[in-house]
C-alpha cells in the first residue's frame, strides 16, 4: 500500500513533531544475561544455548554481574540516577522466538533513571547548537531468539509457510534506553534523532560496553513519533517504528513518519496507534501490530531473581571509570586537532568523531583522517547504505593508508584502490598493495625509460615543452602514467620530463 | 537378605556392614513396585535397568572402599516435577508426555553424586496443582491405607511409594503443603525445608516464590539424612541460601532420646476449630500432652493473619503459575496439537495445544492468575497478597520470639474418598489450610505420623514449624516426638497399615 | 476465610478474554462452567482487599537476599542435538514452528 505523504516543509508549517527514542544496546559481555552461554555473533544455530536460555522447564536465571556493571556505567554516562534497590520483572506475552513466553526485563524499577544527554546539531544560523535530550530510564533485559521465515517469496514474515527459530541470541543482555518525549525540535527532529543515536553510540563505544554495530543489531533504535497542531501542547497519537538499524535510517524514518502523519491528519483522519516497520530498501514504513487495549503484559517481579541493590561505593567506583563527558571531549578534540567549528560539526554529524579520533591515535594527521572518513569512506558507506562504523575498515587501516600516501608508496588514486581492496575483504592495506601490485614504481630506470618513450611517441608535444610551454607537460605525464598503469609518482614524472626537455 | 520394611538408615547400615548389596535393595524395591504399583499407581515411570546399573556401580564403589555418602546404594523415587536425564519428566501433564530433559535438576544431580539409585518418577497432580493427586493426567494414585482414598497431593505418588514400601526414600516438592499433607494422610514423614535451603534448579516451577523440594520418608532420621544429601547452596539458583548447614542427621540422632525438656512449643490458635475433624484434633491434643510429659513447655500462640493465608496463596500461586506455564506452547518441546483448518498459525497451534494439553484445574488456575496480574487488578489482588505475606511473616516472627517451634495438625482431615472433592475446588483447597503459611513466609516445616483418627482409622499428621534456617529443630524435636510415639504404639504407625495384596504380573485389581 | 468478601464476578466474556491472553482455546462448554467457578474462587479470595494497609510493604521474596550475581564467564551448555531433542519438528538445526502472524514486540 502506498501512503500519501505531505511535503516535509508543508508538514512543519502545520504541525510540531514530538519524538521519542528507545534504543536497545546489546552488551559485549562474554556470557549471556542470565546464563553462562557465549554471546558470539554469527555462530551456527542453537550452539550457544542451555536449559536457561532455551526456557526449559525447571531451569533458572542467575544475573550476570558484569551486565549490571555495564548498565550502571551507561546510566552514569547518561547522567542518570542509579537505583538504590531495583528488581527484574516478567513481561508476559507469547511469541515463538521468546523461550519462556515472558521477557525478563525491568518494569517500574529501572536500574537507571532521570538522565540527559546534550546533542550537537546545526542551529538555525548554521552554527553548532546544543539540544538537551532527557533520558527517562535505562533498564536491563534479555534479547530474544531469531526467526528465519521459510516459504514466503521475500523471506519476510508475511506469506511465510513456517519459521525456523535459532535461540543463540536469546538471553543476550540488552540495555534499553528510553528518552522522554522530545519537544521543540521542529524541522530538526530528524537531525536531532540521528544526532542522538550517533552520540549515544559514540558514548557506548567510549564505554566499551558493546560492539555497537548497528548493522549486526547490537544497537537497535525504535522511533516514536507523534504530531501536535502547531502551537498546541497536546501530543497526538504516536506510532512506534521498529527496526531502524542505521543512523541514516533514523533520520529518514523520522522524516517519513512526519510526512505520513501530516498527510493523514490534514485529511481529517486519525493516526492508528501501532508499530510500524522501517524498510531500509524502499525508505518507507509499513503497518505492524496494532497497540490495542488487549496489550496487557501482566508485569510482576521475577520471583526467581533477588533484588539488585548497588552500593553507593560501587556506583562511585564505577563513576570513576567513565570516559570524558561528550561536550568536554568535543571541545578538547577540536582544540587538539585545530578543526574549524564547521569541520567539527560535520565530523560529529557524520558519526565520525570516534573514528577520526582512533585514526589520529593510529598515527594519521587529523585533517587527513577527517578527509578520508568524510570523503571517500562516506561516499562508499552511502553507496552501500551503511553507516561509517559499519564499513569493514578499521581506523588503523585508514591511518596506514595515509602513511602509505605520506611515504609515497601510493598516490591518492592508488590509495582509493587500496581502500576498495580493504573494504572488499582482501586484507590489510599492505596486503592489498602487495596482492594488487599497487605500489608506485620508484625504479628510476623504468621511469626514465617510460619518459623517453613518451617523448619519442609525442615529438610535437616535446617540442612545445622545449620551446618553454611547460603547461604542455601534462600530456606527457599522462602518457607516462598510462604506460605505468597509474603506479607512478606523478610529481617525479614531471621532474623527469622537464629535466629531459630543458 | 534385604527387607523392604527397613528404614533407609537401617539399609545404609546394612550396606556398610556388608550384609546386603545395593543391587539386592534395589531389586527388592523394584519387585515390590511390580507387585503393588498396579494398585497404588505411585509411579509414572520406573527405570529398572537404570536403577540396577546405578546399584551395581554403588556396590562396586563400596567394594573398593569409596562409598560416596552414608546413603550410597539406598534406592530412591523422585517426584515427576524434577528434571531427570534418561527418564521422562511430565509433571503429571499430557503437555509434557514423553519429554526427556537434557539436564538433571540439582537435587537429582546430588542424589546421583551421593550414589542413590533412582527407581523412577512418582505421580503428582498436574503441575503440582492439587491436594489429592487426582489431577494427574495419568490417573490418580491411591492411598495404601485404603485404595479408595486419596494419598494427598500434589505429591501423592512420593508419599504412597514410601508408605507402600515401594521405595525407602522419595523426593517431594511443597508449594503449599504438597510434601506435608500427603505425609499426614499416608502416615509418613515429609519435610519442607527453609525456602532456599534446597536448590530449585530443575524443579519445574509451580509458584517460584513458594516451591521447595524436600524429603519424603518413613522416619525422621531418614528425612534428615536425605536432607543432608540434597540441601546446601547452589549457584544455579539465585534464591539459594549461601551458608553452611549443620548435619540434620546429627540433629535427628540427638533428638531420638525423646527428651524435650527446655523446649518451648507454641500451639497455633488459628489452626483449629470448625472444619477440623474431631479424631484429628484428639490425636493432636494427645501429642501435645505427650510433649509436655517429655519436658516441653507448651503455650498457645495466636497468628491472626493466618486466616488470610489461603486467599493470599490462591492469588500468588495462580499468578506465578500462569506465567511459568506459558512456556508450554508447542514450539520447543512437548505436545503439539494442530487445530482444524488450513495452515494454522503458531498462535493457533499454541492455543489448541494448551487447550488439549492442560487439565481443568491447570486451566482454572492459569485463567485466575492471568486475571490477578492483569492491568487494573494487580494492586487489588497480587499486590495485596504480597502484603499479606508480610503480615504472615510478622506473625511468625512474633511467635518465634515466644517459642522455639510451632505445632498444629498437618491437615484438617484424614484422607477423603477419591472423587469426593473433585468438583469443588474450594473444598479441595481447604486441605492446605495449615501448611500454606510456612510457604508464604519461607519457614521450614515437617509432618509426622500422629496416630489414627478414631472415626475412620486413618492416619493423621502433626506439623512442626521452625524459624527460617532452623531446620535442625524440626529434626531434633521431630525425632523426639517420633520416639515418644513409637513407645506408645509399639512401633511405627505404618506397621498398623493393612497389608497390600501382592500381585504377580498380569493380574489387575 | 472471613466473609467480608467484596462482590466480584468474572463474566463469560472476561474468561474468554483471559483465555485469549493465556493462549488457551477454551470451548464454549469450558467457558460456561469456568466463569461461575472462577467467580466463587474469586469471591473467597477477594476478602484480601483491605487486609493490609499502605504501611505494609509487599514481600516478593521470603528471604531478603540481594545482589546475587554470576561472574561473566562462559560455562558449557547443551549441544544442538540436546537442545533440539524435545522439539516437535526440526529443520536446518533450528526449531521448526508454524507460520508466525504478527510482529515481534
Ligand atoms: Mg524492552
Ligand atoms: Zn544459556
Amino acid at each position: 500500500m502506498t501512503e500519501t505523504l505531505m511535503s516535509y516543509e508543508e508538514a512543519l508549517g502545520s504541525y510540531d513533531p514530538a519524538l521519542g527514542l528507545e534504543v536497545h544496546v546489546e552488551l559485549n559481555t562474554n556470557s549471556k544475561m542470565f546464563c553462562g552461554c557465549p554471546t558470539e555473533f554469527g555462530a551456527e544455530p542453537n550452539t550457544q544455548v542451555c536449559p536457561t536460555c532455551l526456557g526449559l522447564p525447571g531451569a533458572m536465571p542467575v544475573v550476570n554481574g558484569k551486565a549490571v556493571e555495564s548498565a550502571i556505567r551507561i546510566g552514569l554516562a547518561l547522567n542518570c540516577e542509579i537505583a538504590e534497590w531495583c528488581r527484574f520483572a516478567r513481561k508476559n506475552y507469547f511469541y515463538p522466538d521468546m523461550p519462556k513466553n515472558f521477557q525478563t526485563s525491568q518494569y517500574d524499577e529501572p536500574i537507571a533513571f532521570d538522565g540527559w544527554m546534550d546533542v550537537v546539531v546545526e542551529g538555525p544560523d548554521g552554527e553548532p547548537e546544543t539540544f538537551r535530550v532527557e533520558i527517562e530510564r535505562a533498564h536491563m533485559e534479555e534479547d530474544t531468539g531469531k526467526s528465519l521465515h521459510v516459504g514466503g517469496s521475500t523471506g519476510r514474515i508475511h506469506g511465510a509457510d513456517h519459521s525456523l527459530v535459532d535461540y543463540n541470541r536469546a538471553g543476550i543482555p540488552l540495555i534499553e534506553i528510553v528518552t522522554r518525549p522530545i519537544r521543540g525540535a521542529g524541522g530538526r527532529a530528524p537531525e536531532i534523532a540521528k544526532a542522538y543515536v550517533a552520540q549515544l553510540r559514540d558514548l557506548i563505544v567510549a564505554l566499551g560496553v558493546s560492539d555497537a554495530r548497528m548493522d549486526q543489531g547490537s544497537i537497535r533504535a525504535d522511533v516514536n513519533l507523534s504530531l501536535a497542531p502547531a502551537g498546541s501542547d497536546v501530543l497526538g497519537t504516536r506510532t512506534e517504528t521498529k527496526n531502524v538499524n542505521s543512523l541514516r535510517s533514523v533520520e529518514r524514518a523520522v522524516r517519513y513518519e512526519v510526512q505520513r502523519h501530516a498527510a493523514i491528519l490534514s485529511s481529517g483522519r486519525s493516526i492508528l496507534q501501532e508499530t510500524r516497520h522501517w524498510h531500509e530498501d524502499t525508505g518507507i514504513t509499513t503497518s505492524g501490530r496494532e497497540k490495542s487495549d488487549a496489550e496487557d503484559y501482566r508485569y510482576f517481579p521475577e520471583p526467581d531473581l533477588v533484588p539488585v541493590a548497588p552500593s553507593r561505593e560501587w556506583v562511585e567506583e564505577l563513576r570513576g571509570t567513565l570516559p570524558e563527558n561528550p561536550t568536554a571531549r568535543r571541545a578538547r578534540l577540536q582544540a587538539e586537532w585545530g578543526f574549524s567549528d564547521l569541520d567539527m560539526r560535520d565530523t560529529v554529524g557524520a558519526g565520525a568523531l570516534g573514528l577520526v579520533e582512533e585514526t589520529v591515535a593510529a598515527g594519521a594527521a587529523p585533517q587527513a583522517a577527517r578527509k578520508w572518513w568524510l570523503g571517500e569512506l562516506a561516499r562508499r558507506a552511502n553507496e552501500a547504505g551503511v553507516d561509517l562504523v559499519d564499513l569493514s575498515i578499521t581506523p588503523a587501516d585508514v591511518a596506514r593508508v595515509q602513511a602509505l600516501v605520506d611515504d609515497k608508496t601510493v598516490n591518492d588514486k592508488l590509495a582509493r584502490q587500496v581502500i576498495e581492496g580493504v573494504l572488499a575483504g582482501e586484507g590489510t592495506p599492505d596486503e592489498v598493495v602487495a596482492s594488487r601490485g599497487l605500489a608506485v614504481v620508484s625504479d628510476e630506470d623504468a621511469l626514465s625509460a617510460a619518459v623517453d618513450k613518451a617523448i619519442a611517441d609525442n615529438p610535437d608535444v616535446a617540442d612545445k615543452i622545449r620551446d618553454g610551454k611547460v603547461a604542455a607537460a601534462g600530456a606527457l605525464i599522462g602518457a607516462v602514467m598510462k604506460e605505468m598503469r597509474g603506479q607512478a609518482d606523478a610529481g617525479r614524472v614531471r621532474e623527469l620530463v622537464l629535466e629531459k626537455l630543458s | 537378605m534385604s527387607d523392604i520394611r527397613q528404614t533407609a538408615a537401617q539399609m545404609a547400615a546394612a550396606l556398610a556392614a556388608g550384609e546386603v548389596t545395593s543391587v539386592q535393595l534395589t531389586q527388592a524395591a523394584l519387585d515390590r513396585i511390580a507387585a503393588v504399583d498396579g494398585q497404588v499407581h505411585a509411579f509414572l515411570h520406573v527405570d529398572a535397568a537404570g536403577a540396577l546399573e546405578q546399584a551395581a556401580a554403588s556396590d562396586a564403589r563400596r567394594a573398593g572402599g569409596t562409598a560416596l555418602s552414608p546413603l550410597d546404594g539406598v534406592p530412591i523415587a523422585v517426584k515427576d516435577a524434577l528434571t531427570t536425564t534418561g527418564m521422562p519428566t511430565t509433571c503429571g501433564s499430557k503437555i509434557l508426555e514423553g519429554w526427556v530433559p537434557p539436564y538433571d535438576a540439582t537435587v537429582v544431580r546430588r542424589l546421583r553424586e551421593a550414589g542413590l539409585p533412582i527407581l523412577g518418577k512418582t505421580n503428582m497432580d498436574e503441575f503440582a496443582m492439587g491436594s489429592s493427586t487426582e489431577h494427574s493426567a495419568y490417573g490418580p494414585t491411591r492411598n495404601p491405607w485404603d485404595l479408595d482414598r486419596i494419598p494427598g497431593g500434589s505429591g501423592g505418588g512420593s508419599a504412597a511409594a514410601v508408605a507402600a514400601y515401594e521405595a525407602p526414600l522419595a523426593i517431594g516438592t511443597d508449594t503449599g503443603g504438597s510434601i506435608r499433607q500427603p505425609g499426614a494422610v499416608t502416615g509418613t514423614v515429609g519435610v519442607k525445608p527453609t525456602y532456599g535451603g534446597v536448590s530449585r534448579y530443575g524443579l519445574v516451577a509451580l509458584a517460584n516464590s513458594l516451591d521447595q523440594a524436600g524429603p519424603v520418608t518413613r522416619t525422621v532420621l531418614d528425612s534428615a539424612m536425605l536432607h543432608d544429601v540434597i540441601g546446601g547452596h547452589d549457584p544455579l539458583d539465585s534464591t539459594s541460601i549461601d551458608q553452611e548447614w549443620p548435619s540434620f542427621a546429627d540433629a535427628a540422632r540427638e533428638g531420638a532420646g525423646g527428651d524435650l525438656s527446655g523446649v518451648k512449643v507454641g500451639v497455633i490458635t488459628e489452626l483449629s476449630g470448625e472444619g477440623w475433624q474431631p479424631g484429628v484434633m484428639t490425636r493432636f491434643q494427645e501429642s501435645v500432652d505427650l510433649m509436655v510429659k517429655a519436658g516441653a513447655e507448651v503455650v498457645e500462640v495466636s497468628c491472626p493473619s493466618f486466616v488470610h493465608a489461603m486467599a493470599a496463596y490462591y492469588l500468588i500461586l495462580p499468578a506465578e503459575a500462569s506465567s511459568n506455564l506459558a512456556k508450554f506452547d508447542a514450539m520447543r518441546y512437548g505436545l503439539r496439537v494442530w487445530p482444524e483448518g488450513d495452515a494454522p498459525s503458531a498462535e493457533e497451534v499454541m492455543r489448541a495445544t494448551r487447550d488439549a494439553g492442560f487439565g481443568d484445574e491447570v486451566k482454572r488456575r492459569i485463567i485466575l492468575g492471568t486475571y490477578a496480574l492483569s492491568s487494573g487488578y494487580y494492586d487489588a489482588y497480587y499486590g495485596q497478597a504480597q502484603k499479606v505475606r508480610t503480615l504472615i511473616s510478622r506473625d511468625f516472627e512474633a511467635a518465634f520470639e515466644q517459642v522455639d517451634v510451632l505445632v498444629s495438625p498437618t491437615a484438617p482431615t484424614t484422607a477423603f474418598k477419591l472423587g469426593e472433592k473433585l468438583d469443588d475446588p474450594l473444598a479441595m483447597y481447604l486441605n492446605d489450610l495449615a501448611t500454606i503459611p510456612a510457604n508464604l513466609a519461607g519457614v521450614p516445616g515437617i509432618s509426622l505420623p500422629n496416630g489414627l483418627a478414631a472415626e475412620d482409622g486413618l492416619p493423621s499428621g502433626l506439623q512442626i514449624l521452625a524459624p527460617a534456617l532452623a531446620d535442625d529443630r524440626l529434626y531434633r524435636i521431630g525425632a523426639a516426638l517420633e520416639t515418644l510415639h513409637e513407645r506408645e504404639w509399639g512401633g511405627p504407625l505404618l506397621a498398623q497399615a493393612p497389608a497390600l495384596v501382592e500381585q504377580t504380573e498380569g493380574e489387575t485389581r | 476465610m472471613p466473609d467480608s468478601a467484596a462482590r466480584v464476578e468474572i463474566t463469560r466474556d472476561e474468561v474468554a478474554h483471559l483465555a485469549m491472553l493465556a493462549r488457551i482455546d477454551l470451548s464454549d462448554a469450558e467457558l460456561d462452567h469456568l466463569a461461575p467457578q472462577l467467580t466463587v474462587i474469586l469471591e473467597s479470595v477477594a476478602s484480601i482487599q483491605g487486609v493490609a494497609g499502605d504501611d505494609v510493604p509487599p514481600t516478593s521474596h521470603a528471604l531478603p537476599l540481594t545482589n546475587v550475581f554470576r561472574n561473566d564467564v562462559v560455562t558449557p551448555g547443551l549441544t544442538p542435538e540436546q537442545a533440539l531433542s524435545g522439539a516437535p519438528e526440526v529443520e536446518q538445526q533450528r526449531f521448526s514452528v508454524p507460520r508466525i502472524l504478527g510482529d515481534e514486540q
